[in-house]
């Protein structure tokens, strides 16, 4: 179920349970009149009179009836309002304000997330990777949630409900897992030719495990050994690549696509479309166009070595 | 003292009534001959029909569209369409069903029944009623002939800007769909205004506020829905236009225009627009229950207040179409409050139509089928938009396939059900003959449950996450049985439609001929032959109870004393409906069309130059001139010596 793993999903299932039963209730009782109403037969004429072979009309009793039927309603009404409402503050109290939180800012681009983790007391530790996030498991992380195109919108079911990231203005959701797993997010808000392949892998481990992660990812990328990664590592440096791509370490640090520092450490290529390895490299850089058609990043027309070059490069971006 | 005779006398009456009193009517009222008189014609049933079959047409192509995506989506990853012609086809299809048939049939529904309903001889303002067709025709024509010269809108039903901006929809064809927008606003706002102005004019003498037909109290606040909505929405794509094409800002934050301004904007009118859809449903359902339970509906005035009381709650829902955007959370609460109320009227409603079945002598035919279908299909559609109103759930379910399901649930379930019920039952009126009803409740079963496998796997499938508007989806997911029975479902419930066309159209030909009446239903519109003459009543009839037919069996009373030889209308008092004044009805006119086509030029012509606005509204101004040209003096009125 959405949510349940996230911020005090026992809360949003226990709402959505609640609203289950009482929709379903209500339901039942339509149904069960309206069964009564297909079987019962007979009843009055248009003009009043008593049918023979019916009964009398039981209008007294169907406006006591429908009394009953509105006051249940309201009253149904009124308690799933306030339901929600507590849930909503419920929610939004379930993050303790104390505690230390994860700072991420994520910017969504058509069709990818850019992801920064910032911190503010130590800005040297700052990072960025793009398209995954990880979670240190029961600490709280403040999404700040931006975009700087159009409208998307940031969604990981499992850990929270969703929040559009819209031009010119600044949104913020907080994640607080309470178990560890790999889950996946997605854009929610139709943004363009392939909304289908926007996704971001969640990664939720724990402490140790996070702080780890985020150590390799502050390391700068390291240089390239063999003489093919070597070509690789001039191609990308020297040509289109380095035109929209940053690698720590290396003169690329244009920002206009992905960063690509720790490429490797990822589980999926072009948010979410191909899995991560090396047949996932080989089809998305030598053609782009053809696994994503219509996303940003251009068809380059590398010729055969150039594809064995840069691929052996990219992977050594671990 | 001269008396004149029954032939002489322009007036019907004593003197003038049966086949002579026919004959001068039919003279007068009917239209020309030939494809000139259908061009021309000011019959609001002519009108009416041209306009059903369009929207039924336009039905039938979004349909299509439809089960081109389900096959899309029967495999994850399926490569059968690209994304580009996948983001045209939803595009197209919501935007085909929303304003090229929703909107369009239901306004068409009152066109045809209210006058005969109201025992009127016309619509009012006939000459806009044919220019409103004409417009909404040509806007339906440039968004289609866009899509198949591949130039077709993109962005969806709801075109949120930046996406639907210069800068990221380049191109033409974002103006196609908003100039669309504008053509069938444009159409709308002409026939709510008759329709008011109709209902509250020319209703028969005696036909009281609280006496009008359950169908025609509908019509009332949708149409009024309509002048209060719709105005936002062209406004908004207005804008757009604007955006687009003189480079004003008032979507664009990087100038400080706001990108959630259209979202107000255009659910301040989407909302609503759901319930000007819907609460026409309610008007057929009623109408349709009395006759086939042969019992008045139980509590017409709480229904009457039901229909009014959604009718302004629709003006006050729109922000739970965007509780993700961040607004102010307590703010949330309002709406969540005011959607909620909604399932108040409605639940009233669906108690008062079971109640009038239980407590009425109910017939099984194909017309209270769809009521019933409707109450269920409608009931869960209606539980479920509770469920979204609340702020946690509708945060995990908005923009998933769970919406989806819900809104196919409200609209398929509360609208077009009950307009199929509504089709079979108004028939005979529309044709003359009766709708087979063997096949008829084939296809309703079709309808029913192939509705019911396409959308109800959807709420699954949105419970696990899949994203709307999405042109293909992972494998792993959980998501292939569900949508693979989603499309199995799409097919069968295409074949109940299929089938019920092709009834029409078998029935149209073929059908067992009803006389006046076929239904032993109450309502004025029965009172006429099958179809209606061109003048609808030779007696304009006089009402003294909601159920004119069946208190008066044999003989209904009558008006008499209007004129035979011009076309004239009785015009009524607002509230109590006391004969008022003579109204002359306009004749026929080619102005509308031409009006219809120099507007058409100016629209069109604006998509590629702002100036086409200022040169356009030249032939505009000329053709609307002629309209309105001032007519030469009326016959004098004859005077008995």
């Amino acid at each position: 179920m959405s949510g349940g793993d996230g911020l005090d999903g026992a809360l949003f299932n226990r709402l959505f349970a609640l609203f289950l039963i009482v929709s379903l209730t209500m339901l039942a009782l339509v149904l069960a009149f309206l069964a009564a109403a297909w079987f019962r037969r007979g009843g009055v004429r248009q003009d009043g009179v008593a049918d023979e072979n019916g009964r009398a009309s039981r209008e007294p009793l169907l406006r006591a009836l429908l009394i009953g039927w509105t006051a249940l309603i309201a009253i149904g009404l009124i308690g799933l309002t306030f339901a929600s409402f507590l849930t909503d503050r419920g929610m939004a109290d379930a993050i303790p304000p104390d505690r230390r939180t994860i700072n991420i800012i994520v910017t969504a681009k058509q069709f990818w997330w850019d992801v920064n983790y910032a911190f503010d007391n130590e800005p040297s530790k700052n990072i960025r990777t793009a398209n995954e996030l990880h979670l240190p498991v029961g600490v709280p992380a403040r999404v700040t949630l931006k975009s700087s195109d159009v409208i998307h919108s940031f969604w990981i079911p499992n850990l929270a409900g969703k929040q559009d990231l819209i031009p010119g203005r600044v949104n913020d959701l907080v994640l607080l897992p309470n178990r560890t797993g790999v889950f996946r997010g997605q854009c929610a808000e139709f943004c363009g030719i392939q909304h289908a392949h926007m996704a971001l892998d969640v990664t939720v481990e724990s402490r140790a495990q996070f702080a780890n992660w985020l150590a390799a990812q502050g390391k700068p990328a390291p240089a390239p050994a063999s003489p093919l990664q070597k070509a690789g590592y001039l191609y990308v440096m020297n040509r289109e690549c380095s035109g929209c791509h940053a690698i720590a370490g290396t003169a690329a640090n244009a920002t206009v696509g992905p960063d690509l520092t720790h490429l490797m450490s990822r589980r999926s290529l072009a948010a979410g479309t191909l899995p991560m390895g090396r047949a996932g490299l080989y089809a998305w850089v030598a053609d782009p166009q053809g696994v994503k058609p219509g996303n940003n990043m251009p068809y380059v027309g590398l010729d055969a070595n150039e594809l064995h070059a840069v691929t052996a490069y990219l992977e050594t971006l671990k | 003292m001269n008396v004149l005779s029954g032939k002489e006398l322009p007036r019907d009456g004593e003197m003038l009534q049966g086949e002579a009193l026919h004959a001068r009517l039919d003279k007068t009222w009917r239209r020309d001959p030939g494809l000139w008189g259908w061009v021309t014609t000011t019959d609001h049933k002519d009108i009416a029909h041209r306009y059903i079959v369009t929207a039924f047409t336009f039905l039938v192509l979004g349909g299509l569209l439809s089960l081109v995506m389900r096959l899309q989506l029967a495999t994850p990853e399926s490569g059968l369409i690209s994304p580009d012609r996948y983001d045209q086809i939803f595009t197209m299809h919501g935007t085909t069903m929303m304003f090229l048939f929703a909107v369009p049939v239901m306004e068409a529904m009152a066109v045809f029944l209210v006058p005969l309903m109201i025992g009127s001889r016309n619509i009012a303002f006939p000459r806009l009623n044919a220019f409103s067709y004409w417009m909404y025709l040509a806007g339906g024509i440039l968004l289609w002939v866009a899509f198949i010269l591949n130039i077709g809108p993109d962005a969806g039903w709801f075109s949120y800007p930046p996406l639907s901006g210069p800068q990221f929809s380049p191109g033409k064809r974002i103006d196609i769909w908003a100039q669309m927008v504008t053509f069938t606003e444009v159409a709308a706002l002409a026939v709510s205004v008759e329709t008011v102005a109709t209902i509250l004019k020319q209703r028969a003498p005696g036909m009281t506020l609280a006496r009008m037909p359950l169908f025609v109290w509908v019509s009332l606040v949708v149409s009024l829905m309509v002048i209060f909505s719709m105005p936002a929405v062209a406004l908004a794509s207005s804008f757009l236009i604007a955006d687009r094409l003189v480079g004003t800002q008032f979507f664009n934050p990087a100038e400080h225009g706001d990108a959630l301004l259209w979202q107000h904007m255009f659910w301040f009118f989407g909302h609503p627009e759901v319930y000007i859809i819907f609460l026409p449903g309610v008007g057929f359902v009623s109408e349709i229950t009395a006759t086939f339970t042969r019992r008045p509906v139980f509590g017409y005035p709480l229904l009457v207040l039901a229909v009014v009381a959604i009718g302004l709650l629709a003006f006050g829902l729109w922000v739970h179409h965007m509780f993700a955007t961040g607004l102010p959370r307590l703010g949330y609460a309002f709406y969540t409050a005011a959607s909620m109320a909604v399932a108040i009227p409605s639940g009233i409603q669906i108690f008062c139509w079971i109640a009038t079945i239980w407590d009425g002598r109910p017939r099984w035919e194909t017309p209270l089928l769809y009521v019933v279908a409707f109450i269920i299909t409608f009931v869960i559609g209606g539980l479920t938009g509770v469920m979204l109103a609340s702020v946690p759930l509708d945060l995990e379910l908005h923009d998933t396939y769970f919406v989806v399901a819900h809104f196919h649930y409200v609209l398929i379930g509360g609208a077009v059900f009950p307009l199929l019920g509504a089709i079979t039952y108004w028939f005979p009126k529309f044709t003359g003959r009766l709708m087979s009803e063997r096949l008829g409740k084939t296809s309703f079963w079709f309808v029913f449950l192939g509705f019911q496998l396409t959308f109800a796997p959807m709420h699954w499938a949105g419970i696990l996450g899949m994203p709307r508007r999405v042109y293909t989806y992972p494998t792993g997911l959980g998501l292939e049985q569900v949508n693979l029975l989603a499309t199995i479902g799409a097919f069968v419930l295409a074949t109940g439609f299929a089938l019920f066309l092709v009834n029409s159209l078998m029935s149209m030909r073929r059908g067992t001929v009803a006389g006046a009446n076929p239904w032993d239903a109450s309502g004025l519109e029965w009172a006429t032959s099958s179809p209606p003459p061109p003048y609808n009543f030779p007696h304009i009839p006089v009402v003294s109870s909601r159920h004119p037919l069946w208190d008066h069996r044999d003989h209904l009373p009558v008006m008499t004393g209007l004129r035979v030889d011009d076309r004239e209308l009785l015009l009524t008092t607002v509230m109590e409906a006391r004969p008022d004044l003579r109204e002359p009805s306009p004749l026929p006119s080619s102005w509308p069309l031409w009006a219809a086509i120099t507007s058409t030029i100016l629209f069109i012509s604006s998509i590629f130059t702002p100036w086409a606005v200022l040169y356009g509204s030249v032939p505009v101004a000329i053709t609307l001139i002629a309209w309105f040209w001032p007519k030469g003096p009326v016959t004098p009125e004859p005077v008995i010596q």
